[in-house]
């Protein structure tokens, strides 16, 4: 109850002394505000970089294992495995026939190429063999036409999908099902066109691409080509089991005897994601530490001038004190004072960040969060507290007799 | 038992190498509904006492006993709620609040004490229509006369209900006319039986209270009744004081 009259007092008196006071208070705040911007702003960039991440590596999917010779983000040194033995396509075969935990599968190999259509042509096109899984597996979307299917893989046939920008390239007028794109000294009927797709983590465009049967890729365009494999699990609680499966496969595939460690990786999305998030931390630390630098020069401004509001206000102290004020109503009074201080600062800061992280939003998905609002008020209150208690303690502390004498 | 009884106060400040003593050995009974006046030169240790008397300061030795407790060696915040609880300050320069209205400056004790916001509100303005200021109880001291402000001063002392009123050169900012009006006040409180401490240096002022005492280099020099004939005021010589180990 005493304590209660003495925060709504304590508020009261800040308030007032807050007006009294309005360009005096309008200049401390600003250090705050400008914290609270940058490190609000820091903060939604850091949140929006990483939904950006979380949104392109999705194109992974979370259910599809990456079977192939080499681990990504591995500790290992890249002169020991870059020795490691290429997988075949006849292992790739035996493996997926051999999986039992797989929605679908699919056997993969590319390589840059150069495409033709009549007078056109397109370097450095990313020309991939896959099977009739792929699709399914790479959660592929036609515009047009058809994927290939298990009867053209089977018999090598001629055949081709074409990405989004390759079809706006060379067909800008018209349909390009039934055309025939020239790759090397083959020709190869378009039997359907992907819908856009845009890139992988912000580099590679994932829409300027050739698929065919990796049959016909092999036989080709590409001697023993290495490949991967890539298995769609059926069911994400399955993961570790199939994943155990692939592997027996794999060894007995490569005849690894026991006790031998493995020579091929199963990769997943997990493994990106976690490297991001080492690395996202670092970042986030790094970012964060050096805008909350900026909060805690305010914070500085705050101390100093509560030390002068203390200073200039001695006389009230003593009055206060004479007529029963106890050190902790004191201390209360200048504490809330500046917590108020910091608290409009905070509330300024959210105001101007607002509209900044809307024209962030048109480069990366930004958005101030709740979260990050409550965050910035408390981080705000939190500045002002400890930014006030020096001031405030010297205040509580002092000696009626002294303060009441003070002009 | 008397409402305050000091004996063998000491109170010693250090100056740069060497100790100066303020107060040496005073000794003092006050009883309840007294009147008294505390008189002395400046440097005669008169602000130390009204500082003790008050609970703004402890003696370095001996005891001050208020209301039958020993209050001569509390720590700050005990001081605070004795101050709250049993004193009411009326100082020369009002040390009112500059920002709040007189309603407020009057309640602030009261806040202090946790006395709730409908409770003070009530009280203030029983207090400030007391001291004749019903109509101005939403003016800010800069809108009040030097009278009006002691006013508000004296209610503010006097809406906690307590043991003492301390007042520290009353009229020492106000000029005659509306000091005469503020003793009135005093006088008029006393009859109703407030215990009344005023400090002071002028004679007129010290004539209004029933007895004077006063003070010389830190010891109590004199100790007198006042008597009244027919309206005017004259000392009462010869009558020895209340001895305080009595």
């Amino acid at each position: 109850m005493n304590f209660l009259s003495e925060l709504r007092e304590g508020l009261f008196i800040a308030w007032d002394s807050l007006r009294a006071n309005k360009l005096r208070s309008a200049l401390t705040t600003l250090g705050i505000v400008i914290g609270i911007v940058t490190v609000t702003l820091m903060g939604t960039a850091l949140a929006g970089l990483n939904a950006a991440f979380l949104k392109s590596i999705s194109a992974i999917g979370t259910d599809v294992f990456f079977v192939a010779p080499w681990q990504w983000f591995s500790d290992e040194p890249w002169w020991k495995m870059r020795n490691r033995r290429p997988i075949l396509l006849a292992d790739a075969r035996a493996l997926v026939r051999q999986t039992t935990f797989a929605r679908a599968t699919t056997i993969d190999a590319s390589r840059r190429m150069t495409v033709r259509y009549r007078d056109l042509s397109a370097t450095s096109v990313n020309v991939s063999g896959t099977t009739e899984g792929g699709a399914e597996v790479g959660g592929l979307v036609l515009k047009e036409g058809r994927f290939l299917s298990a009867a053209e893989v089977e018999g090598a046939r001629p055949v081709c999908v074409i990405g989004a920008d390759i079809a706006a390239n060379f067909f800008p007028y018209e349909s390009p099902l039934g055309k025939h794109l020239r790759v090397e000294d083959q020709n190869l009927e378009i039997i359907g066109v992907l819908e856009k797709r845009g890139s992988f983590l912000g580099m590679a465009s994932l829409d300027n691409e050739v698929m065919l049967p990796v049959t016909k890729f092999v036989s080709d365009f590409s001697f023993r080509p290495p490949v991967m494999i890539r298995v769609k699990v059926r069911d994400l609680k399955e993961m570790d089991e199939a994943r155990e499966e692939i592997r027996g496969i794999m060894r007995k595939i490569r005849h690894l005897a026991p006790g031998v460690p493995d020579d091929f990786a199963i990769n997943e999305q997990a493994a990106f994601i976690q490297t991001f998030d080492r690395m996202n931390s670092v970042v986030a630390g790094a970012g964060l530490f050096i805008t909350s630098l900026s909060l805690f020069v305010g914070g500085i401004g705050i101390m100093n001038i509560m030390f002068v509001t203390v200073a200039e206000r001695t006389r009230e102290i003593g009055i206060r004190k004479a007529i029963g004020a106890k050190r902790r109503a004191i201390l209360t009074q200048f504490l809330l004072e500046s917590a108020l201080i910091c608290l409009l600062g905070g509330l300024l800061g959210l105001a101007f960040a607002y509209p900044i992280t809307l024209v962030m939003d048109r480069f990366m998905p930004a958005a101030l969060s709740a979260s990050l609002v409550g965050i910035a008020l408390l981080v705000s209150v939190a500045t002002g507290v400890i930014a006030g208690f020096l001031p405030a303690w010297r205040a509580a502390k002092m000696n009626p007799v002294d303060a009441l004498r003070a002009e | 038992m008397p409402l305050i009884r000091l004996q063998d106060i000491w109170r010693s400040y250090q100056m740069a190498a060497e100790t100066v003593h303020a107060l040496r050995g005073v000794s003092l009974s006050i009883e309840r509904g007294e009147y008294v006046a505390i008189m002395g030169p400046s440097g005669s240790g008169k602000s130390t006492m009204m500082n003790l008397l008050g609970c703004l300061d402890t003696p370095t030795s001996g005891t001050y006993e208020l209301n039958g407790t020993d209050v001569s060696h509390r720590d700050d915040n005990e001081l605070a709620e004795i101050r709250n609880r049993e004193i009411g300050f009326v100082f020369q320069t009002f040390n009112l609040l500059a920002r709040a209205t007189a309603l407020r400056n009057v309640e602030l004790p009261m806040v202090y004490a946790g006395v709730s916001p409908d409770e003070r509100r009530e009280k203030a303005l029983v207090a400030l229509a007391a001291v004749g200021l019903a109509d101005r109880v939403d003016h800010r001291p800069n809108e009040l006369s030097g009278g009006q402000r002691q006013r508000v001063a004296v209610a503010r002392a006097l809406v906690n209900s307590p043991s003492i009123l301390l007042a520290d050169e009353p009229t020492g900012n106000l000029d005659s006319k509306t000091g005469v009006e503020i003793l009135a006040l005093f006088d008029e409180l006393a009859s109703k039986g407030n215990t009344i401490i005023v400090v002071t240096h002028e004679e007129k002022v010290a004539l209004h209270s029933r007895r004077i005492v006063r003070i010389l280099d830190g010891n109590i020099a004199s100790d007198e009744q006042v008597r009244r004939v027919e309206g005017r005021e004259s000392r009462f010589e010869g009558k020895p004081a209340p001895d305080p180990s009595a």
